[in-house]
């Protein structure tokens, strides 16, 4: 089953490879694709949420008496109708729909009014009283640190500490002592949101047979039918989930939203359909996005500019709730070594509840921010060991086929073509450092994962399966549960298929994202799809074909293996003048064999390494990515602009260029915003006077993002060397691309007027104050000053394989002194 | 999504008619046209008036009249404005301005009066109702205390209309009428510095028209400082008009400054400095000293206030160096993402 489904006689591809129009564009073009907030039902209710103005307080009592009274209001809800807790991870069911005894940020919901139409329930909010006690707030990591009580959660590590970790590769210590340089810098990344265009929507209705169906934007259908069947208390057998196509997801709809039970029990209770839309205010509520991480990054270099050993610590501002913070946690270091050959590695993490929205996965999911660390810093090192950034970068990228010290395999790697892609595409070793006055160049690299190797459930089962059906009319129908957000899963599925059986994608009718109807598929996260529905599509495609082809080996007078499927027909391998159409070819075998349909499925291979935690990191295959970024800098105001952008990303292989570009330019897109403007920011008011806590810009007119005016050209090179884990090739393109941008801008903003801007987003105030610190002859650096003593636990102690380890921790200071 | 509170609807055809309704209503009855600026307010319950007055159908709002000068319908959407081949050529401060007015399509719908009288704007106000319950309200409204700045007595929300400091520049005037008559109004004279009672214009008096100049021998321009290239209220605006003598000397100068306070205002200091000189670097340097000190910007609107302090000189340098006639295409294209 591990095995992926391989493109037998394929040497030359039909659908391949060629720019198409992807299979959804149409209905999305013309306005007819059925998002969650077009869906109508009749005798449908609407519900509102009411949520908590205070950061930090005990609900002691909330009457609804008057709302209920109401004229056109159905029912109220309350957190006492929601005993049972959920979380997307095992680890931390730490929110209830509704807040039953304490809430933890501005924007907790605390109640729901269901009623006749939006207006009615959004009054009707008004008339809920509730009695609230103000607790002491935590507004950062810094402060939840120092202050342990009152804490946000009864659970966690200690005091507001949610997670607390520590892993050694080597001895790091003894390592950056014997080093040439070792170099020390302390970064911070902002946090920032996921900002899709569709606001979060959900329709629930109770089906004829009496099961539960609910249509959501959610980018994981599978994990939130989970959910609702623990929470509802409701076999999982009677709850369907549709996921209706997202206008975006970017990790923001992973976890399952409080607005999903609430509008599920609803619906359950009044055996009417019930629908919500939040507003976009709600919708930085319910965030989930970027966390904020201060790092500090300890390097150790040999005089030729190799690294010898790194200790990466980082602190996470979690926000109130768990979500995906313990695998958030976890990637603000794991994939760090996967780049550049390093020989030894310590990563210690620790994230910190706070009273502001939960943050959670978004684009790049924790690892945005410690390679913006890296990257930065590998500039620093560059500079002072007068080594060109990118030669030094070429010279140390990890090798195919190899493991690092932290015991993840990297496969494939394009990661040095990358760099020589964008060097020759920017004319970097030509224009850098003679672009004049204000004006820099800056390169950094990046890889990302395709797809997490383990669920976020322990199971040893699949985690994407496809069934395929086909018709005597020729269609093909496909069913998985992959989820359409946006970035063309569809158009890959159909692609993918369409391939395999040798017809046009205009046969493929997808069936996706449906608990009710479609095999399992975990969800639209981690860059997995691709790759893990794309293995299980071509297992059952291929299953297909050896059917079809035992059908029509007869016919053609050949052996079922010399049998070809191109064009919309089926061919005899030694003469093309024996064929038939793939139609045909379906009445044959239908014949034959009866009705014609085949399942796939795939679960990634078992990794490597075997400490406990090893878990998170590894993943079939990795994509890389390099990017050079130009600039200039008004010198008297510090203001920045960004005229072009070069980059290459290692696709393995483009399934459909047209897609993969849009999404390697939607991926700069988004990392440029994170550069330059995006914050997901607070104001604690004077504390004196209050004790508020709210977001600082919780619109799309205050929260900055780019417009188009704002977005430069951006030229791509898709570099493609087909990866064996992956389908056809093809490795994961919807998150990588956004990874290196920050970083080289940056470095670019450096090669400019030579000043630091250790930290994102880089805004033209930061960069002025770092020129008139040059001015002054200071330390021409904007960027955190300190780092806080963080209790970190003593480390999982690993040998790196080149040091006689064997993937298992070390235990004790015996195992230590042996190694 | 947002919804609006109830309100009663009038849609008068004539700016008579309007006044009638205004008087009749009293203050709980306010007007739109565009409805860009009230409507999110309205649903943010910033203003909840018990009737509308809608402009829409007044024709004598929409006109474009030439004559010594040019007088325009205060009805006029600002693409109308962007539009008009006369407000291009004589007035380019203006059209710069207007042309920079949020995005495309809000310029579509909002008005050139509705500019002018834009709300006031904050970080702790335009919020929504539950937001603004959660820091207990702010002065400007609902609330005790201006969060900007908590011992001011006075509401500090910072006007943010781009038209008006380059009207003000222009020296236009603008037309008021009531039930009770109509007056003429300098654009320099319709403000108040108080984020709360920011206009001389009273509820009653219906803002019907704008009349600029004859600008014969004036150079004008508008330089936005705002993040990015659409979309944005201005965090700075600089509006310079100049009259220059062959010789390139300085016969008169008019520089404004918006959303620095909460109004646009002339800084007269400015102009007499320049006036008699011709502008060379130095001189420039010194006007942009004297405009840049008068500029209070406060911690309410986007970027840091510091920084927006540090920059004013720098903008009025922009100004001053396009109405001599420098080539700032480039400059113009990397502030405002666009040419102009």
């Amino acid at each position: 089953m591990n095995a992926p489904a391989k493109p037998r006689e394929k040497t030359r591809f039909d659908t391949i490879g060629k720019p198409r129009r992807r299979v959804d564009g149409r209905a999305k073009a013309i306005g007819q694709t059925r998002f969650a907030d077009d869906l109508v039902l009749p005798r449908m209710l609407h519900a509102k949420l009411l949520r908590s103005p205070h950061p930090h307080a005990i609900v002691e009592s909330i009457d609804v008496s008057r709302a209920q009274a109401q004229r056109g209001v159905h029912l109220v809800l309350t957190g006492a109708e929601f005993p049972v807790p959920y979380g997307i991870m095992p680890v931390s069911q730490d929110e209830h729909p509704l807040a039953r005894e304490r809430v933890r940020y501005v924007g907790d919901p605390v109640a729901a009014v269901i009623a006749v139409d939006e207006q009615m329930a959004t009054e009707a909010l008004q008339l809920i009283d509730v009695k609230y006690r103000k607790l002491p707030t935590v507004a950062s990591p810094e402060e939840g640190l120092a202050k342990p009580e009152p804490r946000i959660h009864d659970y966690g590590e200690r005091g507001n500490i949610h997670r607390n970790q520590s892993y050694e590769f080597g001895d790091v210590e003894e390592a950056l002592a014997r080093s040439d340089h070792v170099f020390e810098d302390l970064f911070f990344y902002e946090g920032n949101t996921h900002l899709p265009m569709e606001q979060q929507a959900s329709l629930a209705s109770v089906e004829g047979d009496g099961k539960l169906l609910l249509q959501s934007s959610t980018q994981n259908p599978h994990y939130l039918h989970r959910q609702l069947a623990r929470v509802l208390q409701v076999p999982a057998a009677h709850v369907r989930v549709i996921a209706t196509p997202n206008g975006g997801g970017f990790g923001g709809k992973c976890d399952p939203g409080n607005h999903e039970f609430v509008v599920a029990k609803a619906a359950l209770m009044l055996g009417r359909p019930v629908k919500i839309c939040l507003t976009r205010e709600e919708v930085f509520y319910q965030h989930r996005g970027r966390h904020p991480v201060l790092m500090k990054v300890r390097t150790g270099v040999s005089n030729d500019g190799r690294l010898t050993a790194m200790h990466l610590q980082t602190l996470l501002d979690g926000g109130a709730y768990g979500s995906h913070g313990p695998a958030s946690t976890f990637y603000t270091g794991v994939l760090t070594p996967v780049t550049y050959e390093l020989p030894r590695f310590k990563f210690e993490a620790c994230r910190v509840f706070t009273n502001k929205p939960a943050c959670g996965p978004k684009r790049g999911h924790g690892t945005p921010q410690p390679r913006f660390g890296q990257e930065v810093q590998l500039d620093k090192i560059a500079e002072r060991l007068k080594l060109d950034p990118a030669e030094m970068r070429l010279r140390m990228v990890t090798q195919p086929d190899s493991l690092t010290a932290s015991w993840l395999h990297v496969g494939s790697t394009g990661l040095a073509e990358c760099i020589r892609k964008v060097v020759e595409m920017s004319g970097w070793k030509e224009r850098r450092g003679k672009l004049g006055a204000g004006r820099g160049l800056g390169l950094a690299c990046s890889t990302y994962m395709c797809g997490a190797g383990v669920s976020i459930y322990w199971n040893k089962m699949p985690h994407s399966a496809v069934q395929i059906l086909l018709d005597r009319s020729g269609q093909v129908t496909v069913y998985c549960g992959a989820t359409e957000i946006g970035q063309g899963s569809d158009d890959v599925l159909a692609g993918l298929v369409a391939e395999s059986l040798g017809i046009d994608p205009g046969w493929v009718r997808c069936v996706t994202g449906d608990t009710g109807i479609t095999p399992i598929d975990l969800g639209s996260y981690s860059s997995r799809v691709t790759i893990m529905m794309g293995n299980a599509a071509l297992q059952a495609a291929g299953r297909l074909r050896d059917t079809l082809a035992a059908a029509a080996a007869e016919a053609l007078d050949t052996l079922p293996d010399r049998v070809i499927f191109s064009q919309d027909r089926v061919f005899a391998a030694q003469d093309a003048g024996k064929t038939m159409s793939f139609i045909e070819a379906i009445a044959l075998a239908e014949a034959k064999f009866g009705t014609l349909a085949a399942v796939g499925s795939y679960a990634p291979p078992k990794p490597p390494g075997r400490y406990k935690g090893a878990g998170v990191g590894p993943s079939p295959a990795y994509s890389f990515s390099a990017c050079v970024v130009e600039t200039e800098v008004d010198e008297h105001t510090g203001w920045v602009t960004v005229p072009k952008i070069w980059i290459a990303h290692d696709i393995g292989r483009a399934l459909n260029p047209v897609l993969a570009r849009g999404q390697v330019i939607g991926g700069v897109y988004m990392g440029l915003g994170e550069a330059l403007m995006e914050e997901q920011a607070f104001r604690r008011l004077p504390p004196k006077l209050s004790s508020a806590l709210v977001h600082r810009n919780p619109s799309m007119l205050d929260y900055k993002s780019l417009t188009s005016l704002d977005m430069p050209e951006v030229e791509v090179a898709l570099i493609e060397y087909p990866d064996p884990n992956c389908p056809y090739g093809a490795k994961e393109v919807g998150q990588g691309p956004l990874l290196p941008v920050m970083p080289a801008l940056a470095n670019a903003i450096h090669d400019a007027v030579g000043v630091r801007i250790d930290e994102i987003p880089i805004t033209p105030d930061k960069v002025l104050r770092a020129l008139e610190k040059k001015e002054k002859g200071e330390a021409p650096r904007v960027g955190p000053e300190s780092f806080p003593s963080v209790p970190y636990p003593a480390p999982t102690f690993v040998l790196p394989p080149w040091e006689g380890g064997d993937g298992n921790e070390l235990k004790g200071q015996e195992g230590r002194k042996a190694a | 999504m947002m919804r609006m509170p109830w309100f009663g609807w009038q849609s008068p055809a004539t700016i008579a008619e309007a006044a009638k309704i205004l008087a009749g209503e009293g203050p709980q009855a306010m007007l739109i046209a565009g409805g860009t600026d009230l409507v999110p307010n309205m649903k943010r319950r910033h203003q909840t008036p018990a009737t509308l007055v809608s402009l829409r159908r007044v024709a004598e709002l929409r006109k474009i009249a030439n004559g010594a000068g040019l007088t325009l319908g205060a009805g006029l959407t600002l693409t109308e404005i962007v539009d008009s081949a006369a407000v291009r050529e004589k007035y380019r401060g203006f059209w710069q301005a207007a042309a920079q007015v949020a995005s495309p399509h809000l310029r579509n719908m909002g008005t050139l009066g509705g500019n002018l009288c834009l709300d006031t704007r904050c970080t702790y106000y335009n919020q929504s109702l539950e937001w603004r319950k959660a820091i207990d309200y702010c002065l400007k409204k609902d609330g005790e205390t201006c969060w900007v700045a908590t011992a001011s007595k006075r509401c500090v929300a910072v006007s943010s209309t781009d038209s008006a400091p380059a009207l003000i520049s222009l020296g236009a005037k603008v037309k008021l009428v009531s039930a009770q008559g109509e007056r003429e109004v300098a654009v320099a004279d319709l403000y108040k510095n108080d984020g709360i009672d920011y206009l001389v214009r009273k509820p009653e008096e219906i803002l019907t028209e704008v009349v600029l100049p004859d600008a014969q021998g004036w150079r004008s321009t508008y330089w936005k400082l705002r993040r990015r290239g659409s979309f944005d209220f201005p965090v700075l605006g600089v509006a310079a008009a100049v009259k220059l003598a062959a010789d390139g000397t300085v016969e008169q100068a008019r520089l404004a400054l918006g959303a620095v306070a909460s109004r646009p205002f002339l800084v007269d200091k400015g102009g007499e400095f320049l006036k008699g000189r011709k502008l060379t670097d130095e001189a420039i340097a010194e006007a942009g000293a004297i405009v840049a000190s008068r500029a209070k910007p406060m911690d309410n609107t986007d970027l840091d206030l510091y920084w927006r302090k540090d920059v004013v000189g720098s903008f009025v340098g922009h100004a001053l160096r396009e109405i001599r006639g420098d080539d700032m295409r480039a400059m113009r294209m990397r502030i405002a993402r666009q040419a102009l």
